[in-house]
């Protein structure tokens, strides 16, 4: 008799599962650890959505893409979320995603029109110091000519350390080469990712670290600590635009067409400056946290043209691999 | 005799699991892509990094261990047991310990500047041989020590009877056991650093410090070339394989025959210069060793208040891994082990699953299973199963010395009364691999916990490991908070290898 009762239970809970529909979201690690945006986002969308929201975590936005392409059409995931703008054409080529139904008044420093994707935040990447930091550089050549050291990351393993790679190239073009070489003795070392970067700046191990305009701010509103700054650069900062886009295949349209109009309101863009630490694709009516006004504001925002991504990013990384393995 | 029938099973179970993924790889890619220039380079680099960090840790551990075998002094056991920490730290927590005291703003730089000398730079091939050392002088010192352990007390009494000099005592008996113990210490220690990857990135300072590992990241998420990807992997295998076998060939020793057991008394190292000698020995092993573990302590203790309650919840997700990789490396070593007495080959086998690379592991795995369930709801069994086969080469080459002698030295006792299978086992062989197995198990253990479940395909965003917990913590910028999740790891994997390492030495002083 137990038994039964047990799987009378068992097919019971099936039936009420399967009567609330899951809409299922593939997105970076950090997207849906504790610390990040995903607990929140998930408790607010759920609350309108009548439905049960599952996130996948898969490494990172490179990460995700590679099990995109594994997966091909027999993903199950419905959305797509933590693509950023080196990535959505290789995305796209993969014939997976369907057009998006978003319009927004983004606060984007460049026009968006990709008919895939949708934008949910973006940043600059910058070099992190000390505020006490003496004869900070203004631009990547007299960072050549000082002796700081700084610590990156390897663009092949780590989305910041592609983002420098194209930042570089973006601004010297086929001057990059030498500037690479220039920087080669300042470069302490390279690292897998950016927490092993960061931990060691904040070590000491380096002046600076490749990081975002915007992680002085962790330290300020989450650690009252106004000791770190980015250091602003005179050729512009390259710009990272992250998106989410809608799998053709989904069998939760609707559901997932409902998330990305979700994504571009309130109740999803003001969790994203204090948990992603990045600017909201579109300003929330209560305006930015208290403490981002006090970031730099680069003159000009550099990025390469997302079709060209691919092409840019294999000759930049020949260029940077060539550089500093003389 | 025991029969070979499980050690084959268990063999092809380790080639199915290592290889079924690869050549799913492989199906996927739709063949295989010879590596470009830049692979060539990486594979270079990761035999010459190996080669050298196996050498220093072999070499110096041979001091060590010698100290250690002759010297009994109060907490003696504890220190072996301490000096084992840094190969079970998850990298990220030992690289940035070393950093501590090594780093450009370390300890030892500031002592250097303080007393006039100019800093040393810790960056590059010398930093990254250092820091396989640091990972792996416990291990082999640990190997050299049970080694050194099996020279039965009697012959060392004998030795003293002759008056034998610490030197003829070296050359008899030491130097022969050392021929026997020291390749099989070399080949693991190769095949560990072989595939590094953070450690060598980290401390190489740059892309020159490219290994296979790093260069199949690149085919797999740079180029998306499959082929490529796993044709590394096989490269990266075959490569142990080879060495394995050549060490395995030069590795017999004739076995020292049996004694009954007594604890070790070594009239011929009482001189004053040979305690001071072995007394600086360990006091410099235990300062190169226990430094940057004494700063993950002490940034441990600052961050502990900060540390969040996820950090306990994932603490009981890393134990319960850890005890499921120690029960299947047990299954999975003990055969093979046994097999092994009689067909050597079959460690090689063994040692494949350390250098298999992760990343086409996951994803050949990835591809098995996703057409049938939800990779994520089999993440306890993958990461269990994965870092068992990761053990299974230390497992083994502690297991079978410890075996082999006992077959040596009462196996024919056992042959004519008439002890087989299951009795031998547990009459003879069980009972005397018991220190072995503790160690193993406790090895296991420890490694499991620091493990950062790599497999990231077969994540559970809602059962985190405590290394991806720790990992998590300082991606959202919170350093401290991780620096005290590091110290709960060094804890409890610590903890977890003392119980069961004690568990095998429970008849020490016996």
């Amino acid at each position: 008799m137990k038994y039964l009762a047990f799987a009378t239970g068992l097919f019971a809970a099936t039936t009420a599962v399967a009567e609330t529909p899951v809409l299922t979201i593939y997105t970076y690690d950090s997207f849906v650890s504790d610390w990040g945006p995903g607990p929140a986002v998930e408790k607010a969308f759920e609350e309108v959505c009548d439905c049960d929201l599952q996130f996948v975590g898969a490494g990172d936005g490179a990460a995700l893409l590679g099990r995109l392409k594994l997966e091909g059409a027999r993903t199950e995931a419905d959305v797509v979320l933590g693509l950023d703008t080196n990535l959505t054409a290789a995305a796209a080529a993969t014939g997976l995603f369907a057009q998006s139904p978003v319009s927004a008044e983004y606060a984007l420093p460049v026009a968006w029109n990709d008919p895939l994707f949708v934008p949910y935040d973006w940043g600059y990447f910058a070099f992190v110091q000390n505020a006490d930091l003496e004869n900070a550089p203004a631009d990547f050549k007299a960072l050549a000519d000082s002796d700081l050291k700084i610590v990156i990351q390897d663009p092949r393993s780590s989305t910041p350390g592609l983002g420098l790679l194209m930042w570089v190239k973006a601004a010297y073009g086929d001057e990059a080469p030498a500037i690479w070489a220039g920087l080669s003795d300042n470069i302490v070392t390279v690292t897998k990712g950016w927490s092993e970067a960061y931990g060691l700046f904040l070590e000491g191990e380096a002046d600076m670290v490749l990081s975002y305009t915007t992680s002085p701010a962790y330290h300020l509103i989450a650690e009252e600590d106004a000791s770190k700054t980015a250091a602003p650069f005179t050729e512009g900062h390259y710009l990272q635009i992250e998106v989410a886009g809608k799998i053709a295949g989904t069998d939760q349209p609707e559901l997932a067409d409902q998330f990305l109009q979700f994504m571009v309101t309130d109740a999803f863009q003001s969790v994203i400056p204090t948990t992603n630490w990045m600017y909201p694709a579109v300003t929330p009516e209560t305006g930015l946290p208290e403490g981002f006004e006090t970031l730099i504001q680069p003159e000009k925002a550099l990025m390469v043209p997302p079709a060209d991504a691919d092409t840019i990013r294999d000759a930049a990384l020949a260029e940077w691999l060539e550089a500093l393995t003389q | 005799m025991i029969r070979s029938g499980p050690g084959y099973a268990a063999a092809g179970f380790v080639l199915l699991f290592i290889f079924g993924p690869l050549i799913m790889v492989f199906v996927k890619a739709g063949g295989g892509v010879l590596p470009g220039p830049g692979d060539w380079a990486a594979i270079r680099f990761s035999i010459t990094q190996a080669t050298l960090s196996a050498l220093f840790s072999t070499v110096l551990a041979i001091p060590v261990a010698r100290a250690l075998a002759r010297r009994q002094f109060r907490g003696r056991g504890v220190l072996i047991t301490l000096l084992g920490a840094p190969f079970i730290l998850p990298v990220i927590v030992a690289v940035l310990g070393l950093l501590a005291v090594f780093g450009r703003s370390g300890a030892l730089n500031s002592l250097l500047i303080w007393i006039g000398v100019p800093p040393v730079q810790i960056y590059g091939l010398h930093g990254v041989v250092l820091a396989h050392v640091f990972f792996n002088l416990p291990l082999a010192t640990r190997i050299l020590l049970q080694a050194w352990q099996q020279i039965p007390a009697e012959r060392f009494r004998l030795a003293a009877s002759l008056n034998l000099s610490a030197g003829q005592i070296a050359r008899q008996l030491e130097f022969p056991m050392l021929r026997a113990a020291a390749p099989g210490a070399f080949v693991v220690i190769f095949a560990l650093c072989l595939s590094s990857f953070t450690v060598a990135l980290t401390l190489g300072g740059g892309p020159k410090a490219t290994t296979v590992e790093l260069a199949i990241y690149q085919a797999f998420r740079f180029d998306f070339d499959l082929g490529r990807a796993a044709m590394l992997a096989v490269i990266q295998t075959l490569l142990v394989g080879i060495v394995a076998l050549f060490a395995l060939k030069y590795s017999h020793g004739e076995g020292f025959g049996a004694g009954l057991d007594r604890v070790v008394t070594r009239w011929d190292a009482q001189s004053t210069l040979l305690r001071l000698n072995d007394a600086l020995i360990l006091i410099f092993a235990a300062l190169f060793l226990l430094l940057p573990l004494t700063m993950v302590v002490i940034n441990g203790i600052a961050g502990w208040s900060r540390m969040p309650a996820q950090v306990y919840s994932a603490l009981w997700v890393s134990v319960t891994i850890a005890l499921l990789s120690t029960a299947l490396t047990l299954a999975l070593a003990l055969p093979l082990a046994l097999t092994a007495l009689r067909r050597g080959w079959i460690e090689v086998i063994g040692l494949f699953g350390i250098v298999s690379s992760p990343l086409v592991l996951g994803t050949g795995l990835f591809l098995i299973v996703h057409p049938f369930a939800d990779p994520a709801r089999l993440a306890f069994a993958v990461t269990g199963l994965v870092n068992a086969l990761m053990a299974l080469p230390f497992t083994l080459r502690v297991l079978i010395p410890s075996l082999r002698a006992s077959e040596q030295n009462y196996g024919r006792l056992a042959d004519s009364l008439g002890l087989t299978g299951w009795t031998r086992l547990r009459l003879l062989l069980l009972p005397r691999a018991r220190r072995a197995l503790g160690f193993a198990a406790g090895l296991t253990a420890a490694m499991s916990m620091g493990d950062l479940g790599v497999i990231t395909l077969f994540a559970d965003p809602s059962h985190a490991t405590l290394p991806l917990q720790m990992y998590r913590l300082m991606g959202a910028f919170r350093m401290e908070a991780a620096a005290g999740a590091g110290l709960v790891l060094l804890m409890s994997s610590l903890g977890l290898f003392w119980i069961l390492d004690k568990g095998g030495r429970g008849d020490v002083d016996a």
